[in-house]
């Protein structure tokens, strides 16, 4: 072993290590070890008027931003002398005994034991004679008076052990008003690290996380930078089981950022859906459209609703009875030159959660009868919601059902996504004057529905003929109850 | 199980678990504390019932144990015949040992008893494991290795380092909950299969003690034997104010499932169990807050270790803390609010915050599981629901007598809250009963928290060394060595880490080690070794370790050591603590 315990030490135990302090007076540099600078010190004393130096948070590491006291090994009024120990620091790495370079008397402590201080601040105040120290004292006392508001620090300050008379700090900041004042602020533990490296006043800041809590990300917005991507949560899987990584972005040049304009990197989950949707372009598509009268269906939702029954359930169960007559529409092409057709009729429902979408899917929702079907419907958005669903629960579909109609969504179009054969986007159901065989006219419930379908493998015909099923289903949904 | 060091408990209770607290030959009058906590107690009035004839038993049972060797077929008859004016006297035993709790403790003293070939069963109400293996130590050790392989994958700083490129790991939810759970199940099979396989009766129900050497198994079949050793360990201690519904406000038992991960979780307790859980959490992405009634985080470590793994562990991660508090009041989320956590001041107990948070894990400790055992039906009165016993594990009644036949090992006698512990008191017991005293040296058994990097200690702190090095007048020394300036630890680009050796600098005796680095809690065990066994600092320095592997942390640390006597001889007995 070439290394030796003593190698590490420094890092480990209370070394000593010296501090520089600065003057008030700036001074040659080689007047600091001068065996005469008493003397010439005193000279200068006449035109500086006295010569209290201040002792400074020293940077104990590279990575050291600020440092706690850990204790005052001398006190006040105590006479030190150049290379005896004052106080010990701890940085983020260790405990180290803080030597002084002067000979002189420790007038007044800034910062007292237990609190923090960044690094070049001053801690405490050396006086050369006696006679300085009241002055040094009135210097400290006016030195804490603007540094103690800003403990934004995450424990409440410890009551200082020596509350130091002369150099008495202003009294502690009133405790918080509790809740009765304004609405107190709730930050997550990294929201306030992430202010305190900032120098974010967290007061300030809007909180948009749950319950108007402040969040690492409205702490970066505060502080005007990029937030950085959350860690490792489960969202991403749910949609691609591996994120590819980043392609190199086209060498189209990117229009110049608006000014003002914030970058935000895409979650997981929209990388995911990003990619899902490029790679959707290999695919040549066509869409056909078809009006449905509802006026059936609705009746049958008034009555089944209060078994638990939702839309999406029926609307899924009319499509998968109409997937079972025209099996090509439930069928895949994976590699441009075969179908796959797929033996279970698995619907996904694409639901919107937050910031993302994901689809959830009804398994051989042709066989499960509507109330199973509504019953595994709302387990699977629970799951969603939770973000638990496991991948096969969301990438298992062989024909994806969209709806927008509950926004008021007349007709719309759906991209065809990966890996299936055709998408079914519905719209409102509305009112609409229609004329009959007959020439009577009437009011009926019509929405429309427009299929996204993949032409390699579902043809025009194949698509009218499984909507006009489809519609035939919807207008006479006994079936679906069966 | 994990050790219950940590107490942030409400300002009424004084649970405390102190190691020395549970002195077994203090008098033991039965002395509810001054407010029932949830741990359960005996009643009183059937103590009182069984006590004089329990009595005179005790002391014709002290008689034998004092005066007879211990031949195991011939005390049959001694035992029935001092018996028979107790209404129901065994005549014979159904089994030579009953182990009441089918836990790790349980499972070693059966393994043990069957090698000394003992007709030996195992009484077990729930799942055979215990708590260690079910919702302990094991399923936990999954969680953790799941977050220790997030920690690496996600410190982008220390991948480049070693020249790695990964991109963004994620991770899945259930599938760590299922890692868990299936390790839990698999470690219970094998507990099983090796108990089966050895010929220990499993007996499945609750036990409860009816009288001297007999067991109630469920509700009806009694069974009996000649010594019984209650192993039944404990539950989570939730103090009062707080209402645990099992999905935002959690112990340990339910976490380990890992049905959640919330966003923002507040753990109570900065102890062993808190620690491991705050590692879990902040790497599956989770903001933590830590409530510790103590001024200090981390308590019952090594101030020295516990400072530097404050640094590590909680400062550089998504973690805030509040000291000295108590949790007096937690409320789960309901109706679209979140938890609500009152806190009050640990010394004035003025109200001090409220915290809002999306869940809360309480690690407050563990209390012992001995409601129901009929510790009544043999005057014997728990302690705080603990079960008084001697160094030997012997169960102590109310009068301070030894309960003949009746041992009791692990959490439920709280000397020491560890599956090994317990496993080590179980095996101990077994020697006694088997012809061979034994007392078990708890000042070698060591105690890992298996965060990352991972912490362990044996022996004693620097202040508790301090202070027995005043109280019986000798020196103690302190050597330190930095995992800095490991070979190996610096090839794994993981140099964080200090180990501590306490000492005597005149007999070279080990009093403590206390490890902070990579694999911590594999490399305790040369001085747990050395304490058990009583090795001199000046002979284990000699000792050759493999290069470069992390043990020359251990070698370094040994050899720094300055010792001044050079004679090797046993250090002193082993004690029991």
């Amino acid at each position: 072993m070439a290394s030796t315990p003593f190698l590490c030490r420094p890092s480990l135990s209370n070394t000593s290590i010296s501090f520089s302090s600065s003057t008030s007076t700036s001074l040659p540099a080689h007047f600091l070890r001068s065996p005469s600078s008493k003397n010439y010190s005193r000279r200068r004393i006449l035109s500086v008027r006295s010569k209290i130096r201040e002792i400074f948070m020293p940077a104990l590491s590279s990575t050291m931003t600020e440092g706690k006291i850990v204790s005052w090994i001398k006190s006040e009024g105590d006479r030190l002398s150049k290379g005896e120990s004052v106080v010990v620091v701890e940085s983020d790495k260790a405990d180290m005994d803080v030597e002084t370079f002067y000979d002189g008397i420790l007038a007044a402590i800034v910062v007292p034991e237990g609190e923090s201080a960044p690094v070049g601040a001053p801690i405490g105040l050396l006086a050369e004679t006696e006679e300085e120290i009241d002055e040094a004292r009135a210097k400290a006392a006016s030195k804490s008076a603007p540094s103690t508001p800003k403990a934004v620090t995450p424990t409440p300050p410890p009551p200082t052990s020596t509350p130091a008379p002369a150099i008495s700090q202003p009294p502690p900041p009133p405790a918080k008003p509790a809740s009765d004042g304004p609405r107190k602020i709730v930050a997550t533990p990294f929201a306030k690290k992430l202010a305190k490296q900032h120098k974010v006043n967290i007061e300030s800041v809007v909180g948009t996380g749950p319950f108007g809590r402040v969040t690492p990300a409205d702490v970066e917005t505060a502080a005007g930078i990029t937030p950085s991507k959350g860690i490792g949560t489960n969202a991403g899987s749910n949609i691609v089981s591996q994120p590819t990584p980043p392609k190199p972005a086209p060498s189209v040049a990117a229009p110049p950022p608006v000014p003002g304009s914030t970058v935000v990197p895409f979650t997981t989950m929209q990388a995911a859906v990003s990619k899902n949707m490029v790679d959707s372009l290999a695919v040549p598509t066509f869409r056909v459209g078809y009006p449905v009268t509802t006026d059936a269906l609705d009746a049958l939702y008034v009555k089944v609703k209060p078994k638990g029954v939702t839309m999406t359930a029926l609307l899924a169960k009319a499509a998968a009875m109409a997937l079972v007559q025209h099996p090509v529409v439930n069928a895949t092409c994976k590699d441009g030159k075969s179908f796959a057709h797929n033996s279970s009729i698995n619907i996904a429902v694409a639901v919107a959660i937050d910031g993302g979408l994901i689809t959830p899917v009804l398994q051989d929702a042709d066989k499960l009868d509507l109330y199973l079907l509504s019953e595994k419907w709302k387990e699977l958005l629970k799951k969603a919601r939770a973000k638990q669903l496991q991948p096969n629960e969301y990438n298992s579909g062989t024909f994806t059902l969209s709806n927008l109609g509950m926004f008021g969504v007349d007709r719309f179009d759906a991209i065809l996504p990966p890996g299936q054969g055709a998408i079914m986007a519905v719209g409102a159901s509305k009112p609409t004057v229609v004329a009959d065989a007959d020439g009577f006219f009437s009011v009926k419930s019509k929405m429309l529905v427009n299929v996204t379908a993949d032409h390699r493998i579902i043809y025009g015909a194949d698509l009218a003929a499984f909507l006009r099923t489809f519609a035939k289903i919807v207008e006479n949904p006994e079936s679906l109850t069966l | 199980m994990q050790s219950s060091l940590s107490i942030s408990v409400s300002p009424h209770t004084s649970l405390t678990v102190q190691r020395s607290n549970r002195n077994a030959l203090e008098p033991l009058a039965f002395a509810p504390p001054s407010k029932p906590l949830n741990l359960r107690f005996c009643g009183l009035t059937r103590e009182a019932l069984g006590f004089s004839s329990l009595r005179r038993n005790s002391d014709s049972f002290r008689f034998r144990l004092s005066s007879s060797a211990r031949v195991r077929r011939a005390d049959k008859f001694f035992v029935s015949a001092s018996l028979s004016d107790n209404g129901s006297p065994p005549k014979t035993f159904d089994y030579d040992l009953l182990i009441v709790g089918a836990g790790v403790g349980g499972h070693g003293a059966a393994l043990h008893a069957v090698e000394k070939g003992l007709k030996t069963a195992i009484v077990e109400g729930d799942v055979v494991g215990g708590t260690c293996v079910n919702r302990g130590c094991v399923p936990s050790k999954a969680l953790l290795a799941v977050s220790g392989r997030m920690r690496e994958l996600q410190n982008d700083h220390h991948l480049r380092a070693l020249g790695l490129q990964v991109s963004a790991a994620g991770y899945d939810r259930q599938g760590v909950a299922d890692h868990a759970n299936n390790l839990a199940s698999k470690i219970r099979n094998n507990l099983t299969n090796s108990m089966k396989a050895l010929g220990v009766d499993i007996l499945t129900g609750f036990g409860t003690i009816l009288g001297p050497q007999k067991v109630k198994v469920g509700s009806d079949k009694v069974v009996t034997a000649k010594d019984i050793i209650i192993a039944t360990g404990s539950v989570p201690f939730v103090p009062k104010g707080i209402e645990v519904d099992g999905k935002t406000v959690i112990t340990s038992d339910h976490a380990l499932k890992l049905e959640s991960v919330p966003d923002w979780i507040a753990i109570v307790g900065s102890g062993y169990i808190g620690l491991e859980f705050s590692d879990v959490y902040t790497a599956l992405g989770s903001e933590v807050t830590f409530i510790e009634a103590l001024d200090q985080l981390m308590p019952g470590f090594d101030p020295e270790i516990g400072k530097l793994a404050q640094r590590v562990l909680i400062n550089p991660r998504k973690i805030d803390y509040h000291t000295g508090v108590f949790a007096t009041k937690i409320t789960p989320a309901k109706d679209g609010k979140p938890v609500t956590i009152e806190l009050i001041d640990a010394k004035t107990k003025e109200p001090k915050d409220t915290l809002e948070v999306d869940a809360a894990l309480i690690a407050t400790g563990r209390a012992p599981f001995t409601h129901g055992l009929g510790l009544e039906n043999i005057n014997v009165a728990t302690q705080r629901g603990f079960v008084p016993v001697d160094e030997r594990m012997r169960v102590m009644d109310s009068n301070g007598n030894l309960v003949p036949h009746l041992y009791c090992i692990g959490d439920a006698n709280g000397k020491m809250m560890l599956a090994h512990a317990a496993s080590a008191q179980g095996i101990s017991v077994v020697e006694q009963v088997t012809g061979r005293d034994h007392v078990l040296n708890h000042l070698s058994i060591p105690a890992a928290c298996f965060t990352h990097p991972e912490i362990s200690m044996v022996g004693l702190t620097e202040p508790q060394a301090r202070e027995k090095a005043e109280k019986e007048g000798f020196e103690i020394s302190i050597a330190k060595t930095s995992f800095k300036a490991n070979t190996k630890a610096l090839a794994e680009n993981e140099g964080e880490g200090l180990a501590k050796l306490i000492y005597r600098p005149d007999n070279g005796e080990i009093l403590g080690v206390h490890i902070f680095g990579l694999h911590a809690a594999d490399l305790i065990h040369e001085a747990s070794n050395a304490i058990a066994l009583g090795t001199r600092i000046q002979d284990i320095k000699l000792a050759v370790h493999a290069h470069p592997t992390l043990s020359e942390v251990l070698d370094e640390l040994f050899k720094s050591a300055k010792v001044k006597a050079h004679v090797s001889g046993p250090v002193s007995e082993p004690i029991a603590v």
